[in-house]
């Protein structure tokens, strides 16, 4: 295999706390810290393991969205990468437009494996690496856990909600990330500075002739409903006398 | 006119508890005829136990040796082969529906609702972002069929007393072979099922060990509940990762909700938040558990879990 292509988007780190706006626009993501979503960070550092280990030659990082972006990309070489693709866009794009650009990269750059995160952690979708399988009429194998190149296949150890499946893929393929599957190296700063050298392409969405896709139009935001404060008991007896008043046990 | 398809979700001869769950969800939507699709292999009983559910008027079932194991891969194309006339496809927000939903959306060029948690109107959902911390109010496009997923914790099951009839039909779509199953590694266990179980204990990066999650079990076993872990306590490797409740885990919603040495970061709470009653045990104070705590109790956790055990018979 030459190439993995993976996938890294900009979101808002997970560590900060999104507020909705007052006036239900939006959430607020002024001055808020960035960062790679976790997930793709985690498919990124599989990726750069893969390489490692001699099973493929070349690692190219992309993303979608504004020129901001540039910064989740150079993180992205620093970890390793060989070399980035910005694909420009002003605006959010949905999880099928996201597809469709990916499959349009894989015209140009012919993978034998793309990774993704299994969701983005800002609109918590899951779409987009199914949506690019199905329309690259290729294997998707999600949620994965461990991922063994064998040649041509690769076998893949799925989280699923009864435990673990092992399911084979012929190569090329759609493997998007869960959490256990490795832990995402840190960037060193030499690597920081040789980063900067690396090829960083932009793109527009215009420029691989993409059509982009009907939305899911968004029309209000809200806070979650809050859970009242409950009691403090003083000790088990307290607990047992409360849960019984409740009727649980 | 409102025909929805339901996607069932079934382990052998049994139909998942998510199925009436996403079937309820469809029955929020006026005027809907629901259909369900049961893929199998062979899928006689499945379908007779959908049959029996409430609100749906026709079961499809649609047998064929490549659904053994539902792979995604191989379910989608033959959803597409019967989505001809339905405005809605539904399926379960648990790992199979969000495997096989986004596939199916893709292959019929839309983009899908994911995690429906409440319906306002045929095309007008509700559905969390943001780990929970935010909720969307969305429009599907009504010239477009509407794929989405139903985020189960938000539903209770749709009751018995259906009859619907049942169709055994044969689907001609191209079945690729590009994905074959191996094996399913089923963590086995004679508790209660995680995902379905009214009572649920949970333990976090507290136990310090998996030697002393040994108490969260037996606690488990005397209330007759389900266990759970926080993501703290997967990352530690205490607890296999099919035990983590959270945004990143399983969405519960069990009647009693106990959470023992558990911080409460975001994405567990967002795990839990449509729990009846949610019991906190913690020697913090200052935990954000007990901002959301029906039931508070401050100490140490391996001192009062046993002690607990004990008063309820265990």
């Amino acid at each position: 295999m030459d190439k993995i292509l993976v996938g890294l988007k900009r979101v808002v780190d997970y560590n900060v706390r999104v507020r909705v706006r007052s006036d239900g626009s939006g959430v607020n993501t002024d001055g808020v810290k960035m960062s790679i979503n976790p997930f793709d960070e985690i498919a990124l550092e599989e990726a750069l393991r893969i390489k490692e280990r001699g099973e493929a030659k070349e690692v190219i990082v992309v993303s979608i969205g504004t020129p901001d972006a540039q910064q989740q990309l150079r993180t992205g070489l620093a970890m390793g990468a060989d070399r980035a693709i910005l694909v420009e866009s002003d605006t959010a794009v949905d999880p099928l437009t996201g597809a469709r650009v990916f499959r349009a990269l894989i015209e140009r750059e012919d993978p034998g494996l793309v990774l993704l995160g299994k969701q983005a952690i800002d609109d918590d979708n899951n779409q987009t690496g199914q949506m690019l399988a199905a329309i690259w009429n290729r294997p998707q194998a999600t949620f994965a856990s461990k991922i063994e190149m064998t040649g041509d296949t690769a076998r893949v150890t799925r989280e699923v909600d009864v435990g673990l499946e092992v399911i084979e893929v012929d190569l090329p393929a759609v493997v998007t990330t869960d959490l256990r599957l490795n832990e995402p190296r840190y960037v060193k700063l030499p690597d920081i500075m040789k980063a900067k050298k690396k090829q960083l392409d932009q793109l527009s969405i215009n420029d691989l002739g993409v059509e982009i896709a009907t939305p899911i139009k968004s029309v209000g935001f809200e806070p979650p409903a809050e859970r009242q404060k409950g009691v403090i008991v003083e000790d088990v007896a307290g607990l047992v006398s409360a849960l019984k008043d409740r009727g649980l046990l | 006119m409102t025909k929805i398809l339901v996607i069932a979700e079934h382990a052998a001869d049994t139909v998942n508890p998510s199925t009436a769950k996403s079937i309820s969800c469809a029955a929020d939507i006026e005027d809907a005829e629901i259909h369900v699709a049961v893929f199998s292999d062979n899928g006689e009983s499945v379908a007779r136990q959908v049959a029996a559910l409430g609100s749906v008027s026709r079961v499809l079932r649609i047998d064929n040796a490549a659904n053994e194991t539902l792979l995604a891969a191989v379910v989608a194309p033959q959803v597409v082969a019967i989505a001809d006339g339905y405005t809605h496809i539904f399926g379960p927000s648990t790992t199979f529906g969000k495997d096989l939903m986004p596939r199916v959306a893709g292959l019929l060029g839309v983009n899908q609702v994911s995690d429906i948690m409440a319906v306002l109107g045929s095309h007008t959902f509700k559905r969390p972002i943001y780990a929970g911390n935010a909720v969307v109010t969305v429009e599907a496009s009504a010239e477009r069929t509407v794929v989405a997923t139903v985020r189960t914790a938000s539903y209770k099951a749709v009751s018995d007393g259906g009859n619907a009839e049942i169709d055994a039909i044969s689907v001609e779509a191209d079945l690729p072979t590009h994905t074959r199953f191996i094996e399913l590694l089923a963590g086995s266990s004679d508790r209660p099922d995680l995902q379905t179980a009214a009572k649920v204990v949970s333990g976090g990066r507290a136990l310090a060990s998996s030697e002393n999650f040994e108490i969260i079990y037996k606690l488990a076993d005397a209330l007759g509940a389900g266990v759970g872990a926080s993501r703290a306590a997967v990352d530690a490797g205490y607890v296999p990762n099919e035990m983590q409740v959270g945004q990143t885990g399983k969405i519960i919603a069990p009647d009693l909700y106990i959470a023992i040495g558990i911080s409460g970061a975001i994405q567990h709470l967002t795990g839990i938040k449509d729990a009846g009653t949610i019991v906190a045990i913690n020697k913090d104070p200052d935990a954000p558990i007990f901002e959301v705590a029906d039931i508070g109790l401050v100490g140490d956790l391996f001192s009062i879990v046993p002690e607990f055990q004990a008063a309820v018979g265990g």
